[in-house]
């Protein structure tokens, strides 16, 4: 057992809530006594179809609780569904393993499992009842005074059984739990071939609407803008001996034109790769950004190298949506944004003192960056009551190119 | 005046020494990397550089890292950028590697010949030069209360002063008299608490500060 030590209230309020639920875990238990017994004249079996997906319930309910109180995440077994016939169904399930991991940890939860909670929660309360008890009997009269001092040191002597073994009794039950609702390999994998098609798709769907962009960017911009230069310049060179004004008037124009199109180029070039994240990498094109905000934005980053280009560029472009929904939505004072590099992650963090309020599915390009983000197997998280502050932390696994630390704070 | 030059698409390094000669600067070196280029920022008998910020070998800032090594070794050393793109965060390392004689433009404002040799020259006097671009992006960032307090015109004339021209280049630019520009400056720095100084370079670089460069 590996986790930090709890405190003893924490592992009673966690060992209360399991002893709570015994009604629950009792029916199941029925239940499942109710199958085996059935079984026998062939009827159980069909029971088993309502059966396994409450007892699923009921365990993930406890998968949940465990992991809060591990502090670590603890990946979901599921039973899966062939939408067959219940009898199918059920003969499906009695071949997973993940069936068979429900049953024993019913099994554990029923009977070690309720004895290490039930100890975790009921220790603070014997110890309470015993001194009480002293007490009464003690005030009372009713027995002698060695009867009442046993149960005062009985209670005394069991508080630090409490307070230094009560998280131990919960980790014991939680890390047991953990160990037998491990999801099966094969599932683990077929869940991540699902998210990964999931995602791809996503991807080429992005890139092909920002390939739409680009394209129509181009034509409605740069190449409009040369057409007409061309125009102006053929106009010209015929004019030149018949009208030098209006041909000067020509040159003039198209000289215009070519700034334009420059301009409109240099807005699509942006938009692809903004040329300041090539020169300076992440953290340098995050600090171009941070200065041309209309609020102060302290960036704090440190990185240990660059990240591949294709996370850079996403990871960039989900700081600049970010920072430009502070601005747009936010009505914030003053923004921060923090990039550090935790183990083999790259986490990007983006706050504000602003209104709140933001939500994932509100239409403010979040999830598009979230989506984005998807493709690298990256997460997003919002923080962001109402009335503030704002925070959304971003998380994308990461190889770093070079062993160098790249260190850099500063407010623009 | 004497010049070097640092540019690495032949068209251009071809045009841009073209068009310096053609209005009397003379090209003393016309690179096209930063091969020899730290040994010809230090030449004695060059006045000033003007140097492309995408340079190979990495083709990212070189030519910007060059410039401000070049004016730390030799303070004060004026040093034109040119970019096919500006960024803010660029012209502020430009801005404080040292004080004036310091230009940083898009490669566009090159087709504008008579200005652009212009802008050189008030450089290599000591001057700063700050593009459009980058003066519309802070104006548009301070865009706060005392922004609001000045006219259009008021607003305008700020603009092509935190680009660094002169009172004279002002005038010609909006079609008004010195005069007239002069006392839109007064009304400015009045609007603004900045404090009026005649020298022009010294003027440039308080509204700088102010814009929060």
């Amino acid at each position: 057992m590996t986790s930090t030590r709890r405190s003893p209230w924490l592992a009673t309020g966690y060992g209360l809530g399991h002893v709570l639920m015994v009604v629950p875990l009792a029916l199941l238990v029925a239940g499942a006594s109710l199958i085996v017994g059935l079984s026998v004249v062939g009827l159980g079996v069909l029971l088993v179809r309502p059966f396994a997906p409450a007892l699923a319930g009921f365990a993930g309910v406890h998968r949940r609780m465990a992991a809060s109180f591990l502090g670590r995440d603890l990946p979901k077994a599921r039973l899966t569904r062939t939408g067959a016939g219940p009898w199918r169904q059920v003969i499906a399930w009695f071949g997973q393993r993940t069936f068979w991991q429900l049953v024993l940890w019913l099994l554990f939860a029923a009977t070690g499992g309720l004895a290490l909670s039930a100890l975790a929660a009921g220790l603070p309360f014997g110890i309470i009842a015993l001194v009480a008890t002293a007490f009464g009997l003690w005030s009372s009269g009713e027995a002698p005074l060695w009867v009442s001092l046993l149960l005062f040191a009985l209670g005394i002597g069991l508080a630090p059984l409490w307070w230094y073994y009560g998280d131990v009794f919960m980790r014991l039950r939680t890390h047991t739990e953990a160990a037998i609702l491990r999801p099966d390999p094969n599932a683990v994998l077929e869940q991540r071939v699902a998210d990964l098609t999931a995602s791809r798709a996503d991807t080429v769907d992005h890139s092909a609407a920002e390939l739409r962009r680009i394209e129509r960017d181009l034509h409605d911009g740069a190449q409009a803008r040369l057409v007409s230069l061309g125009m102006n310049l053929g106009m010209a060179a015929d004019l030149v001996d018949r009208d030098p004004e209006l041909a000067r008037q020509l040159l003039q124009e198209a000289r215009h034109a070519t700034g334009a199109a420059l301009g409109d180029l240099r807005s699509v070039v942006r938009g692809i790769h903004p040329p300041v994240l090539a020169d300076r990498g992440l953290i340098g094109a995050v600090q171009a950004l941070a200065l041309d905000l209309p609020l102060p934005v302290t960036v704090d980053a440190a990185l240990p190298g660059r990240p591949a280009a294709p996370v850079e560029s996403a990871a960039y472009f989900a700081v600049a949506e970010c920072l430009a929904n502070v601005v747009k939505h936010a009505g914030a004072q003053t923004a921060w944004v923090v990039i550090a590099a935790p183990k083999n992650r790259l986490r990007l963090q983006v706050g504000d003192d602003g209104r709140g309020g933001v939500r994932l599915d509100r239409g403010t390009g979040l999830a598009g960056i979230a989506r984005r983000l998807g493709a690298f197997d990256g997460t997003m998280d919002i923080s962001s009551p109402d009335g503030g502050p704002t925070v959304v932390t971003m998380e994308v696994p990461c190889e770093w190119s070079s062993p160098r630390t790249t260190l850099s704070s500063g407010t623009g | 005046m004497r010049v070097v030059v640092a540019e690495d698409h032949a068209l251009l390094r071809d045009g841009l020494t073209r068009l310096l000669t053609a209005y009397g600067l003379e090209v003393a070196e016309a690179l096209d990397g930063t091969t020899g280029l730290p040994e010809a920022l230090q030449r004695n008998d060059v006045d000033a550089a003007i140097l492309d910020v995408r340079l190979p070998p990495s083709f990212t800032d070189e030519g910007l890292r060059a410039a401000i090594e070049a004016r730390r070794t030799r303070p004060g050393f004026p040093v034109m950028v040119l970019s096919q793109y500006v960024e803010h965060l660029y012209a502020r390392e430009l801005l404080a590697s040292g004080e004036g004689a310091v230009g940083y433009l898009l490669k566009d404002r090159v087709a504008d010949a008579g200005e652009f040799v212009d802008s050189v020259r008030r450089v290599a006097a000591g001057g700063t030069v700050l593009d459009p671009e980058v003066v519309a992006a802070l104006m548009h960032r301070r865009g706060d209360e005392p922004v609001d307090r000045l006219t259009e015109r008021e607003r305008e004339v700020l603009g092509l002063m935190a680009e660094g021209r002169s009172n004279a280049a002002i005038g010609h630019a909006l079609f008004v008299t010195e005069k007239a520009v002069a006392k839109h400056i007064n009304s400015i720095f009045t609007k603004l608490d900045l404090p009026v100084d005649v020298d022009d370079n010294r003027r440039v670089l308080a509204v700088l500060a102010w814009l929060k460069v």
